[in-house]
């Protein structure tokens, strides 16, 4: 058995006041996470006030890098199976994402993994953070 | 706040419809809440306390109370917290009763996901300014595959098996083949749920609850009340309510909110999960029920899936017979999510009003337990426990 990574269309993410640097960066194949100013904390997904204490929280480069979860593999996707997953990133976050460019059967926790950006639909959108296995 | 004897639930009604294609939400909310109202020995002009959650059409309670012409309310919570709403309601019901704020409280639930052709494979609507979904609809986020990144979880930190995920829908449907209501009432075995096909790995389509339309109503009074009433009185005992979300990113699948709600619940009745005669677990998914079995202490965690292997939740057979009336899995999951349903088996439970078949013999203490919104990434969780007056 194999399931071999086929794209489905995605739906461009509507950007929220406050998350424009996330998508810029974004553009420019930077994944970025956001810290705390008063506690140090790291947190997902990008807020204005940190979820920890409330403090005042900056954008910062994140490696790119982290370690499958969880994962689940839609059989019946839109129109191709796909495989969500949460990644724990090298800065400690976990984030809500999708495995690519891979046999989604051979996907498994625990699997190093880096960032790889895919296009969403529509003009002038930003991409995605999607991870492919290292 | 004391709940023992404040306040007792003296109408249920489950409605009967399993496809409705020609009732409008609203009517199956107002067919259910007169079920309710018979059930209890009272008229629509009694009720003076309403509570509904987001399966209600239209702005809030607004459009509900006004279709329903209810003109004598005292008290309105339109609490939403996905298939736990229920649940909090009955507790919010209770206390509000114990407050004097209401006599008589009204809560009803009713969809047609079915007939609409709405199940939890598809993205859901938010609307556009919820914080999350830019960082999560992207990725494909539906019901079914937040539920199997849990079930995921699980059997690769305890070992847990499809097999005994699967003993769980086989408890339900021995129930289900006592419901002349529910919606699939074929007994099935482990191998029928293996052999399903894969929906969101590792949940198979047998993992997943039923798509139905349908209602469901409960009518809370004060005990001055419900003492002249013809029923027989089934009271809250403890209460608990918890919501768990991604913990800004320190996202730990193995527990749910079931382990806040539960022990609260517990504390405040004075008994422990082994005091427990029958138990009404959420059960959209079979990991769903697991997850609770543990988090709410039935046995340790990880250990979920030998507590339900080899039929440990049929009644009559195990150690805690669940879900009597086919559950979610079964029988009925109206507005895609229960939690009314929940209450109103452990209500058929503790009044002896149980299918024969399936009835827990003395039956005086009893669990309802709801998890609503999504297992994986945020939801809400209810706990209730209920006695036998």
């Amino acid at each position: 058995m194999s399931k071999p990574f086929q794209p489905n269309p995605i739906v461009a993410p509507t950007i929220e006041p406050g998350t424009e640097y996330f998508w810029e960066q974004a553009k420019a194949g930077q994944l970025t996470v956001k810290s705390c100013q008063s506690c140090g904390k790291v947190h997902w997904y990008p807020r204005t006030l940190c979820p920890f204490c409330f403090g005042e929280t900056e954008f910062k480069p994140a490696s790119g890098k982290g370690k499958i979860y969880s994962y689940s593999v839609m059989s019946r996707g839109n129109p191709n199976p796909y495989c969500i997953a949460y990644v724990t990133l090298e800065e400690g976050v976990t984030m809500m994402t999708q495995i690519v460019d891979c046999d989604l059967d051979d996907v498994h926790i625990g699997q190093a993994v880096e960032v790889v950006f895919k296009p969403t639909e529509g003009e002038d959108t930003p991409p995605v953070p999607m991870f492919k296995p290292v | 706040m004391d709940l023992k004897d404040k306040a007792y639930i003296v109408g249920a009604y489950e409605h009967p419809t399993r496809k409705a294609p020609d009732k409008s939400v609203a009517q199956l909310h107002a067919e259910s809440a007169k079920g309710a109202l018979e059930d209890a020995g009272l008229s629509h002009s009694d009720i003076d306390g309403y509570f509904c959650a987001g399966d209600a059409p239209g702005l809030g309670m607004l459009s509900m109370v006004d279709y329903m012409g209810l003109r004598n309310l005292r008290h309105v919570d339109s609490t939403e917290t996905g298939g736990s709403s229920y649940l909090i309601h009955v507790s919010h019901a209770a206390q509000a009763i114990a407050m004097g704020r209401c006599d008589i409280a009204l809560i009803t639930l009713a969809g047609r996901p079915r007939s609409a052709g709405s199940s939890g494979t598809q993205p859901r609507n938010w609307g556009s300014d919820v914080p999350d979904t830019p960082f999560e609809s992207p990725f494909g986020s539906v019901t079914v595959n937040s539920y199997a990144m849990v079930a995921q979880r699980h059997m690769y930190e305890y070992g847990t098996t499809a097999e005994q995920l699967a003993w769980i829908k086989v408890a339900a449907s021995h129930h289900a083949q006592h419901n002349p209501h529910a919606m699939l009432k074929d007994v099935v075995t482990v191998e029928d749920v293996l052999n399903s096909p894969m929906v969101s790995s590792p949940l198979k389509r047998l993992d997943c609850c039923v798509v139905t339309d349908g209602g469901g109503a409960l009518i809370l009074a004060r005990p001055e009340i419900a003492r002249q009433l013809k029923r027989p009185l089934v009271g809250l005992r403890g209460a608990g309510e918890a919501i768990k979300g991604q913990l800004g990113g320190e996202v730990d699948l193995t527990w749910s909110a079931a382990r806040l709600s539960g022990p609260r619940a517990f504390e405040q009745a004075g008994v422990t999960p082994a005091d427990i005669k029958y138990a009404s677990i959420y059960d959209s998914f079979t990991i769903t029920v697991l997850m609770q079995l543990e988090d709410l202490g039935f046995c340790k965690k990880g250990e979920g899936g030998k507590f339900v292997a080899d039929g440990n939740l049929i009644s009559g057979v195990g150690k805690l017979p669940f879900n009597t009336d086919g559950g979610g899995l079964c029988n009925n999951h109206p507005a895609n999510r229960g939690g009314i349903t929940k209450v109103i088996e452990a209500v058929r439970q503790l009044r002896g009003e149980a299918h024969p078949a399936v009835q827990v013999p003395n039956c005086d203490l009893a669990l309802a337990h709801g998890t609503g919104g999504f297992l994986g990434s945020r939801h809400g969780s209810a706990t209730l426990i209920l006695e036998r007056a």
